[in-house]
């Protein structure tokens, strides 16, 4: 048997560019992980419908403003709606720091700040991962 | 019946996805679901899309999958992309241009990486269409890589292969004589919106004209996913083509090829299983070492005796 963690990277919203998302995907392959990378603007049923389809076992949002927040949590809910809760919610960008909390009790297992070594991400990653 | 299996002929998502997991992972669970899923199979058509790098294959896979929904059926899709030889991971990029799909019940979207297999391929592959086809696609599309020259692969699997070109590209043609020239079923000049196209086109022709004795001249069919023209005809061209494997009872054989070499891939992972499990092939061998040093065996009479239980 030959496990691989399988990530999706997902960028919600509307707003502009990915280049972040992007750096992230890149380095987990890197890490050797399979990542599933799907552009911008995908809504929090997409992300949950792809989760489903490509089986990942890490799902990772990348965001550039706390105006997303609801995005984020509309995706928490769907997986366990789904129950797809052994999937790893993960997330990353500029996200208020007083934020966080709240998105942790909507499910969200861990948020990287902007600057983060993506070192750390996948060390995370690989030591969380549910399944 | 497994669970599983019950689900998946059903056309559960959550459990095709699971499934498919379970192969790549080459876990044995899977086989007992493989075994009973494969009675439920044989009616998808099966269309491989490869060519240059870049050409548009996701684009063209989206627009055709596009086109098949709007006359009821249901798609399944395999899109593969390298594993990087370093680090083993690989970057699934397909999706990208199939973002409209993702919500369409009637599609199911699968992205994986090659895991160390050459020519484009994935060695799970043919376990994944079994898998799509058992679930009840009536289409299954499948995305090679796209390296060019050595993705010959894909004939031994799908019924139909199109191997998409853009205009333009100088060594296009070329690329087609080193290998790609004897899989195209159909070929497809995509990127049609923009000029050369015309000359690419005559370029494949006057190619074509030199293949003597064809029993079938290939189509060309000139397309642009961006402003979805040609579509289409491409599909008319597809349908020709699966109706001319039927009727010329190439189907049948092409089928029998795709057996085959999904059987010798079964084998292939199997005794590569039992090599690379020293632990296993220790207490195996083992066993004959006090014969063949008290010279009760020789070791090529204990490798025959190994080798017949294994093979067995
Ligand atoms: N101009 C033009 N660009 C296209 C067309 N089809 C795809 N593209 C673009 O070509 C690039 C590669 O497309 P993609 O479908 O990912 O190609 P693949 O690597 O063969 O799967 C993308 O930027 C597409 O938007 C087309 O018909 N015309
Ligand atoms: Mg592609």
């Amino acid at each position: 048997m030959v496990k691989k963690i399988r990530v999706l990277v997902a960028k919600p919203g509307l707003d502009g560019h990915d280049r972040g998302a992007k750096i992230v995907a890149r380095a987990l392959r890197d890490a050797g992980m399979e990542v599933v990378y799907t552009g911008l603007h995908q809504t929090a049923e997409q992300i949950v419908n792809t989760a489903m389809q490509e089986d990942v076992d890490v799902v990772g949002l990348s965001l550039l403003s706390g105006a997303h927040m609801t995005l984020f949590v509309d995706v928490a809910v769907l997986l366990k709606e789904k129950q797809m809760d052994d999937v790893l919610l993960i997330g990353g960008g500029i996200i208020p720091q007083e934020d966080v909390p709240r998105l942790k009790k909507a499910g969200i297992a861990e948020v990287f700040g902007p600057g983060t070594p993506v070192e750390e991400i996948v060390r995370y990653i690989k030591k969380n991962v549910k399944r | 019946m497994t669970d599983l299996a019950e689900k998946i002929i059903a056309g559960d998502h959550r459990s095709i996805a699971r499934l498919i997991t379970q192969v790549e992972n080459n876990a044995p669970d899977a086989v007992e679901t493989m075994k009973q899923i494969h009675p439920h199979t044989g009616q998808a058509s099966i269309i491989g899309v490869t060519g240059v790098m870049g050409g548009g294959k996701s684009s063209l896979i989206f627009e055709l999958a596009l086109a098949y929904r709007t006359e009821g059926k249901k798609v399944g899709i395999i899109a593969i992309d390298p594993t990087s030889p370093f680090s083993g991971g690989a970057l699934l990029g397909d999706r990208i241009r199939m973002t409209e799909l993702s919500m369409d019940e009637g599609v199911f979207i699968r992205s994986m990486g090659t895991r160390g297999m050459m020519g484009g391929l994935t060695s799970s592959l043919y376990d994944v269409v079994e898998i799509l086809d058992a679930a009840g696609m009536n289409v299954i599309l499948i995305e090679t890589v796209g390296v060019g020259q050595d993705e010959v692969d894909i004939v031994k699997i799908a019924d139909t292969t199109l191997v998409v070109l853009v205009p333009g590209l100088g060594d296009s043609v070329q690329t087609i004589k080193a290998g790609l020239m004897e899989i195209a079923d159909i070929f497809v000049v995509n990127k049609a919106d923009k000029t050369g196209v015309e000359q690419t086109v005559a370029e494949l022709e006057s190619m074509l004209d030199l293949v003597n004795n064809q029993e079938r001249r290939i189509p060309i069919v000139a397309t642009s996913a961006k402003e979805k023209k040609g579509i289409q005809q491409l599909v008319v061209q597809i349908a020709e083509h699966q109706a001319y494997l039927k009727k010329s009872q190439t189907f049948e054989k092409r089928r029998r090829q795709r057996y085959e070499a999904e059987l010798i891939e079964i084998i292939r992972k199997r005794l590569m299983d039992f090599i690379f499990d020293e632990k296993k092939l220790k207490t195996t061998v083992d066993c004959c070492i006090d014969q063949i040093s008290k010279k009760e065996l020789d070791p090529y009479s204990a490798a025959d005796q190994i080798l017949g239980k294994i093979l067995k």
